[in-house]
Formats: structure tokens, C-alpha cells, sequence
């Protein structure tokens, strides 16, 4: 009986085929949409992996998370050198990154920061920064670019950029006497780090010679200053934040606590998991959007089965009519019909998944380079499963409609079909 | 011995003001060839839908080989179909994607006793076909038949693990008058041994069947409505 199901699937190749095709397609988008989602909700949080907390001034843990690691706004308050190196220098602490934030390149952020950045730094699943190009900044007046900065600049190593004052649309003001040479390029990490423009701190304060209230003074438009013997560059004033990290995760919350009481000036420390969890909750709403969206695409997938039996049912009178009269049951056409629809659901199944895998394997490492999104060719996880399983069961239940219509033909037909 | 026996069918379809059979008595007896001569609308279709179990009479008793098919409920009355009666439509009696052998050997899926007389079904289904003159077309998808040569088809399929009636509905209708007159002679000549039971229309096949019979003749509905 197997068989003969089979050879009359064959028999209607072409609507078969083209159901099999929409419900592998949706398939494909909703794992695959789901896949993405999840990725991109690993890397999120996984933005800055290597740090246990960041530093800065008291304000929203958010907030805090988005200038100091998304770029996005601006700090209201810094914090001063001498608390950076007094809560650095505790015995806990491992290593710390000290940023410092507040100038762009044409609407890139630029980020002063210490040479511990380039080593310290991890992003996703303890990812360090690589250098596509280049070395790390070894004067002041040395830049390494993020890998979407150098790309859609079109910079080269070598190449001498002017960082402006500011950043947004009050930003008038460059730093033209000050000119500085891209000496490195970072690979892509698919995190805000591409996007930035990373300068010594040494190089931060030397622009900044001689401005007072934000613009420059008479001296400092000369170019004189730029002249300054590095080795005369004092340490800044403040910094916007810093990263720590610590010799033991245990220490993380005596520490945090010792920030967060420090007396000098009103600091904060957060969990960078956490804070991320926080803003990633907030996109809530897009995620559900997609999640709709692709339980949508299902639904549409299982529709073109439908479709295909439907139509079907009625130049197959005269095959149910021929099943009849050598004695099969009502009951069993419905059975090979509720049967039909699930092969054809389980045959789309397949057929997504398979596509799937396909194009994971050969979109992994462009994924990953590109938008620092990891996918890989795991099996399905427990949700995935869940979400093959009550696809393969609403085709079940789509099968009942053509079944039943099946059934009921039959039984009115008998041999006669008209 | 009668193969079959209705005493007293009455039958009507669901919205139907009168009956559309009321058999008072009708038997057919066992290995005899039978020809039912009955005109368009005289209720032929009905009384096959009763004889092979697809319906039930609302009335009466309805033997077949001592079984009263009107007691059995529906999935029994289709394992008794699929034992004991090969059918014939008038025409379109093959699936199109299967070869001429797999359609012949479809009963043999169904039933298991038809299964268990045939022995090898493949041989046995060859052996019919050859009989029946279509030795050439084993592996021939049915679709690619002439409506003759399915006719033939239909017939081995009907006639493969030996059951023991066939019904055969106006077998010959699609056939030009050559062939007509070769097929009941060869539909005839191949069944010694089962009951036939062959409906149609047209007179003239009377004259090959030793009994022949008028629909119109046991079919008595109480009130006749005018036609």
C-alpha cells in the first residue's frame, strides 16, 4: 500500500514537488530566522566578553553600557585619572582598559584608550582583536581603525586623518593642526569596535592642549603643540570609563561594591552580561515581531500543501473510485490522504532542514567575519525540535480536510464517480 | 445453489420521496452467467452499490455466498468486496502510474485471502494476462493502454485470486461493436468457474449469456412515478 501511495505521489510530481518546496522554504525561514535570532542574541551579549565589569561614572546601567561599549551618547560625568588608577591598582584586579570618549572622525567614534586595549580586549566567545593590517599605536599621533571605518573610508595604512571636536552636529571644530597616521587595521568582529577610530590617550590630551570650555585657544590653532615632545604629554585629566578585569570572578562583587562606595566621587561598576541582558530585553518586541512573522511563513508553507491535495481531490475521484472497488474502506483512503499530507510535510521538513545546513556551511565564516555572528552546524537544539514536531502536526490537521473531503466523496461516489 | 438472494430490499436514497429499489425477490445461481438488462435511471447503479457493499438496503435481507451483507456494518462489507467480487467499470479502471502487471495484482494488496488462492500473484497475474491476450503489455504502464486493452486489464484484475462473483457495468460501452462482441467472448470464455453478472444497456449482448434477465422485471417500487 506503501507503494502504491508513493507511485501516485510520483504520478503528480509537479504539485507535490511544489508543495514539498513551500513547506521546505518555510522550514528554512523559520529555523533559519530563529537560528539568526539566536545568534545575534549570543553576540549581543557577548558585545564585550572578556571583561567582568565596566567602570564609570554614577548613572543608568544602560546607559553606562551604551556609551562606554556601543558609542551610543554621551557620558555625563568622566571619571578622574587619579580614581582610574587608585581602583585600578587594587590587588584584585587583573588587568583594566581605560576609554575615553568624545571625539569623531567623520561620524565615527573615536576611542582614546591604552595599548592594554589590543591585548585585554575580548569580544564573542572570548574572541581577542585581531589586526587585518598593522600594528597597535606606538606614538601619539598614531590610529588604528575599526574594520567598517577603513573599509567605507576606503583608508589605507599610512593614510593621515583629522579627528574633529565633538561629535554629532555640533561639531565644528578639527583637530586639523593635529593630523594622525593610521598605523593598524583591525579585522572584522562584528561588534562596535569596527565602527571606531582607536587613538592613544597620549594623543587625546595632546589635541586637547590648550582648549579651554571646548575650543581651541590661539595656541592650540598654531600647530605649535603638536610639536610637543611626547614624552612631555602629561596622563589626561579624566576618562569617560574603564573595563576591569580580575584576577578571580569571586572578587567581582567585594569589588563592584568597593566601587560603587567610593568615596571621591560618585562611581559605578556593572556586570557587562547583565547590562546587556537589560538592553537586549528592550528589543523584546522585534523579536517577537520576527517570531511572528515566521510562525506566519508556516502557516503559509502548510497552506500550499493544502492547496496541492485540494485541487487534487478531484481528478482523483476515478483513482479513489478504482481503490474502492478492489475493497479498500472509506476509512482507508482517509488514512492514505491524512498520511499523504504528512509525507509531504515531513518530505519539506527534510528538504529545509537539509537546505539549511547547506547554507550554513557555506555562509559560516562570511557570517562570522562580517557580522560576528556565530552559527554552527549543530544539530537541532530542544526548541528547534518542538518547532519541526508541531510544523509535522499542524500538517496532520491540514491533512484532515482533504481526508475528510476524500471520505466523503467516496462514500458518495461509491464506484460511480461523476 | 444461490450465490445470491435478496428477499424484500427496499432502498432509498437520503432526500429521495420514494424508493429507488424495492426487490420483493431476486437470486442468482452460482456459476451461471448472467446478463441484467436495464435502461438509464432504471436504478442499475443503485442495485451494484447494494450487491458490491457500498450501500446498504434500509430493508431486507441481502445474501451473497450465505452472508447478509444489509447486518454487516461498513469496513466489513468492503473486506467482503475486496474477497469475493471482481468489478468492472465501464471504462478508466487502471491507475495511470502503475504498469499493467501492479494494477492487476492490486486485489492481492487488499485482500489477504485473494492473496493466500492466487499463490504467486505475479505469476498468477501473468498467467491471466496471457489468457486474456496481453502478454506483450506486462510492463506497459496502464496509461498507454487502448480502452480495449484496459477493458481486458480490468477484467484479469477482477478475476485474479478467483473470487467468486464478478460484476461487470457496461464493460463494453466504450468499445466499438468489433470489439464488444470479442470481449464478452473472451470475458466469458475465461470464467467457467465464477458467477458473472454483466449490466448494460444494450440488447444484443443478450444472445452470449445463457440467462439473461430485465431489471425492470424485479424491480417493483410500490408507487411507479411517472417517467
Amino acid at each position: 500500500m506503501l507503494k502504491l501511495a508513493w507511485r501516485s505521489l510520483l504520478y503528480r510530481r509537479l504539485s507535490v514537488g511544489l508543495g514539498v518546496l513551500s513547506v521546505a522554504l518555510s522550514i528554512l525561514m523559520l529555523i533559519g530566522v530563529e537560528r539568526l535570532r539566536e545568534a545575534t542574541h549570543d553576540g549581543f551579549e557577548n558585545t564585550v566578553s572578556g571583561a567582568d565589569l565596566i567602570v564609570g561614572a554614577r548613572t543608568g546601567s544602560v546607559e553606562l553600557l551604551l556609551y562606554s561599549v556601543f558609542r551610543i551618547g554621551n557620558a555625563t560625568n568622566n571619571i578622574g585619572w587619579d580614581s582610574y588608577l587608585a581602583l585600578s591598582r587594587d590587588p584584585a584586579v587583573a588587568w583594566s582598559i581605560p576609554l575615553s570618549l568624545g571625539d569623531s572622525h567623520r561620524g565615527y567614534p573615536v576611542l582614546a584608550t591604552s595599548a592594554a586595549y589590543f591585548t585585554r580586549y575580548q569580544y564573542g566567545n572570548h574572541l581577542p582583536l585581531h589586526f587585518s593590517s598593522g600594528v597597535p599605536f606606538a606614538h601619539a599621533h598614531d590610529a588604528v581603525l575599526g574594520a567598517t571605518v577603513a573599509h567605507r573610508l576606503g583608508y589605507h595604512l599610512g593614510d593621515h586623518i583629522v579627528l574633529t571636536h565633538g561629535s554629532g552636529e555640533g561639531a565644528v571644530y578639527q583637530h586639523s593642526d593635529q593630523p594622525f597616521t593610521v598605523t593598524g587595521i583591525l579585522a572584522p568582529t562584528g561588534t562596535p569596535v569596527d565602527n571606531t577610530v582607536h587613538i592613544s590617550l597620549e594623543g587625546m590630551t595632546a589635541i586637547h592642549m590648550g582648549w579651554s570650555n571646548g575650543s581651541p585657544s590661539l595656541l592650540a590653532t598654531t600647530g605649535i603643540l603638536a610639536q610637543t615632545d611626547e614624552s612631555a604629554i602629561p596622563p589626561p585629566e579624566t576618562i569617560t570609563a574603564f573595563l576591569v578585569g580580575l584576577k578571580s570572578k569571586a572578587a567581582t562583587f567585594r569589588y563592584q561594591r568597593k566601587v560603587n562606595q567610593y568615596s571621591d566621587e560618585p562611581l559605578m561598576a556593572i556586570l557587562p552580561g547583565v547590562a546587556l541582558s537589560e538592553l537586549w530585553n528592550l528589543m523584546h518586541v522585534a523579536e517577537e515581531a520576527l517570531r511572528v512573522i515566521s510562525v506566519f511563513v508556516i502557516v503559509i508553507g502548510l497552506l500550499g500543501v493544502l492547496t496541492a491535495l485540494v485541487t487534487g481531490l478531484n481528478e482523483r475521484r476515478r483513482e479513489m473510485a478504482i481503490l474502492r472497488a478492489i475493497g479498500l474502506c472509506a476509512h482507508s483512503l482517509f488514512a492514505l490522504m491524512i498520511g499523504e499530507a504528512l509525507a509531504l510535510v515531513l518530505a519539506g521538513i527534510v528538504c529545509g532542514m537539509a537546505l539549511l545546513y547547506g547554507l550554513q556551511a557555506g555562509f559560516q565564516t562570511t557570517l562570522q567575519q562580517t557580522y560576528g555572528l556565530s552559527l554552527p552546524l549543530a544539530p537541532p537544539g530542544a526548541g528547534e525540535w518542538l518547532l519541526l514536531l508541531a510544523t509535522l502536526v499542524a500538517g496532520a490537521l491540514i491533512g484532515v480536510l482533504p481526508a475528510w473531503r476524500a471520505y466523503r466523496q467516496s462514500l458518495h461516489d461509491g464506484l460511480e464517480p461523476h | 445453489m444461490a450465490l445470491i438472494e435478496l428477499l424484500d430490499i427496499e432502498f432509498r436514497w437520503p432526500g429521495n420521496a420514494s424508493p429507488t429499489l424495492s426487490i420483493p425477490q431476486f437470486s442468482l445461481q452460482s456459476g451461471v452467467h448472467t446478463f441484467l438488462h436495464g435502461p438509464s435511471g432504471s436504478g442499475k447503479s443503485t442495485l451494484l452499490s447494494l450487491l458490491t457493499g457500498i450501500q446498504a438496503p434500509q430493508r431486507g435481507s441481502l445474501r451473497i455466498l450465505g452472508e447478509d451483507l444489509s447486518r454487516m456494518r461498513a469496513p466489513r462489507r468492503d473486506r467482503f468486496r475486496a474477497d469475493h467480487i471482481g468489478y468492472v467499470f465501464q471504462q478508466f479502471n487502471l491507475l495511470p502510474y502503475l504498469s499493467v502487471l501492479d494494477n492487476v495484482m492490486l486485489p492481492c494488496q487488499v485482500s489477504a485471502l485473494r492473496r493466500q488462492r492466487a499463490g504467486d500473484a505475479r505469476a498468477a497475474a501473468g498467467a491471466l494476462l496471457e489468457t486474456l491476450g496481453m502478454q506483450a503489455h506486462l510492463h506497459t504502464p496502464a496509461s498507454r493502454l487502448s480502452v480495449g486493452m484496459q477493458q481486458r486489464v480490468a477484467v484479469a484484475r477482477a478475476l485474479i485470486g478467483r473470487p467468486e462473483l464478478l460484476i461487470a457495468d457496461e464493460p463494453t460501452s466504450a468499445l466499438d461493436a468489433d470489439m464488444r462482441q470479442r470481449f464478452v467472448e473472451l470475458l466469458l470464455a475465461n470464467t467457467h468457474e465464477t458467477t458473472v453478472l454483466l449490466v448494460s444497456h444494450d440488447h444484443l449482448l443478450a444472445q452470449y449469456f445463457p440467462c439473461s434477465l430485465a431489471l425492470g422485471a424485479i424491480n417493483l417500487p410500490a408507487e411507479v412515478p411517472h417517467a
